[in-house]
């Protein structure tokens, strides 16, 4: 039989953390929901929409915005979301 | 291992002529002191000396980090006081205190090579007696198992074969750069893992790399990753762009890279390994694959490897690389975002005036004739396209003009919605006369490659060009 061989792992190493999910709220009654536009076009128009939608039912509503679509949103952004809302929609939009 | 306190070792080879000259010589010492001698090749060398030892294994040999065979240690209480490589009559009679040694033989006579130097050998040894300094993850690969479907079955692999990243092999690639292994080379998207140098050598291999290309590679991954090119967003799109590697200055030549006939095809190892290499570290270490992140719709082959050097042979026009401001001695990798390429033939334009007008026709249509946002192009002229602009005395400025001037669009006819019309407002494009730039916010970049025989030249297309995915330049630290 042949010797085994020892490889390198080429990978970066790092298992995968399965996340749990949040539990979803039983009401958005009294919560603050962030609205995140991606910068991709047309995104705010759906944005815009549900904003309205939300404020009709009396619910609390904070914009934000990606810089462009194509990175990743900035720590400081995530961070600010995370302290000032409870709830997230994020937009997808072309 | 264990070697004489004090006394003298000898390392031989039997198959070395020196080594022959020298045994009378060893047989004088090994009378009046004590002396051993490692045997790299055949043990049977020395016939008649007492401690002969067979280091076949070369495990003294590379403890004693021999280079050249004959060569003679002195040791006091177990450390080293003096060495001799090869024969000098002289040096031996210093070393061993014996004032007639070697009467009759040539004062000096250079030695032969170790075989711990043998092509190969230094890293076999490194693994097998040394500290690699290598960090990563040992997977051991049974010995029934074929390590080149081990690679396949992890998910290491593009879809093509990969040479099996051992660790005497990615020892060899580290030799291709003075860097340390465990430097920090940067973040590799999608996941941003943490990358070292050692974790991109690895990957190299598996690409097919030969050392000297490494610090190309090198370069291609950490100019990737500066922000303005948005690797995350160029491997994760549902466009087709791969990211592209064009390599200016004397490396190019040094390491043999294709700029001439089939630039952009098969059939040139380091144009076809150095591209690969970018890819299986965005695959493996970033984590970025089709079907998960990268939703291409189409994808291309060139998201296997795209990687070509810049032809700079005739002087009349300066490389990409030169007018960017870098001198012609630096070598530089260029990374943009590439769908593949368009050919553009021409074989009847003879003025620059015609070929110009050619060229626009083609460059009018990438994409959408009426897209003219959120694009950028590379228009690669070939060599005998170049030929028309040399000899009337065009640079390659007043042609990147001359296009510019003719790709003006009506705005009638830019298609309405994000890449067109809808684009305008967004990137704060200036309609002037009822026209707009077609590459109203990428840029149009001029290259020379290709084969010397033959009309055409050639699109690469792509994405992007304004907040991110630009084209961006680093130079290759040797």
């Amino acid at each position: 039989m042949t010797q085994p061989q020892i490889l390198l792992d080429p990978t970066a190493e790092t298992a995968a953390v399965a996340q749990p999910r949040l539990r979803r709220p039983a009401s958005l009654a009294g919560l603050t929901i962030g609205l995140l536009d991606i910068a991709k076009p047309r995104a705010d128009e759906f944005l815009d929409r549900l904003e309205e939608l939300l404020k009709e039912r009396g619910l609390l509503t904070k914009r934000f915005r990606k810089r462009a679509f194509m990175e990743r949103a900035a720590t400081e952004l995530k961070q600010r979301i995370r302290s000032e809302c409870d709830v997230v929609i994020e937009a997808l939009a072309d | 291992m264990h070697m004489i306190d004090d006394g003298i070792v000898a390392v031989v080879k039997r198959e070395c002529p020196t080594c022959e000259l020298v045994l009378p010589v060893l047989q004088s010492i090994d009378r009046v002191a004590p002396l051993e001698v490692y045997v790299q090749d055949d043990p049977r060398y020395g016939d008649g000396l007492r401690r002969v030892v067979d280091d076949g294994e070369l495990e003294v040999s590379y403890h004693l980090d021999i280079e050249t065979v004959p060569t003679v240690i002195r040791l006091e209480g177990g450390r080293e006081v003096s060495r001799v490589v090869g024969w000098d009559r002289d040096a031996w009679r210093a070393l061993t205190g014996i004032p007639d040694l070697g009467d009759g033989l040539p004062a000096t006579r250079p030695g032969c090579g170790s075989k711990t130097r043998d092509p190969g050998m230094p890293v076999k040894l490194k693994v097998r007696y040394g500290e690699t300094g290598l960090r990563s993850r040992e997977i051991e690969i049974p010995g029934e198992i074929d390590p080149v479907e081990a690679c396949f079955d992890r998910g290491w692999t593009d879809g093509l074969p990969v040479v099996p990243p051992t660790r005497e092999r990615v020892l060899e690639m580290l030799s291709g750069t003075r860097r340390d292994p465990q430097e920090l080379v940067g973040a590799i998207p999608p996941n941003l893992a943490p990358c070292t140098v050692e974790k991109v050598a690895i990957n190299a291999v598996m690409a097919g790399c030969k050392p000297e290309y490494f610090p190309v590679v090198l370069a291609a991954v950490e100019t990737a990753l500066r922000p303005e090119f948005g690797l995350h967003g160029v491997l994760a799109t549902t466009n087709a762009v791969a990211p592209v590697i064009m390599v200016n200055g004397p490396i190019a030549r040094a390491i043999g890279m294709n700029a001439k006939g089939n630039v952009f095809g098969q059939g040139n190892r380091a144009n076809a390994t150095i591209g690969r290499a970018l890819q299986l570290v965005v695959r493996n270490v970033g984590g970025g694959r089709p079907g998960e992140i990268d939703r291409a719709v189409f994808g291309s082959p060139a998201k296997y490897t795209f990687c070509f050097a810049e032809d700079e042979e005739d002087p009349r026009w300066e490389s990409y690389a030169v007018s960017l401001g870098y001198s012609p001695q630096q070598s530089t990798v260029t990374v943009f975002a590439g769908d593949g390429n368009t050919p553009i033939i021409d074989h009847t334009s003879r003025t620059p005036e015609e070929l110009c007008r050619s060229f626009a026709g083609c460059l009018r249509a990438v994409y959408h004739p009426g897209h003219v946002v959120q694009l950028q192009a590379f228009l690669a002229v070939g060599g005998e396209h170049q030929q028309v602009f040399y000899q009337a005395g065009w640079s390659k400025q007043r042609v990147k003009d001359e296009l510019l001037k003719l790709l003006m669009v009506p705005i009638e006819e830019v298609v309405p919605g994000r890449a067109g019309l809808g684009g305008l407002e967004e990137w704060k494009v200036p309609v002037v006369d009822g026209y707009v730039p077609k590459f109203a916010t990428g840029s149009l970049n001029i290259i020379r490659a290709g084969g010397s025989a033959g009309k055409y030249s050639a699109i690469i297309s792509s994405i992007g060009g304004n907040q991110t995915i630009r084209p961006v330049t680093g130079e290759i630290r040797l």
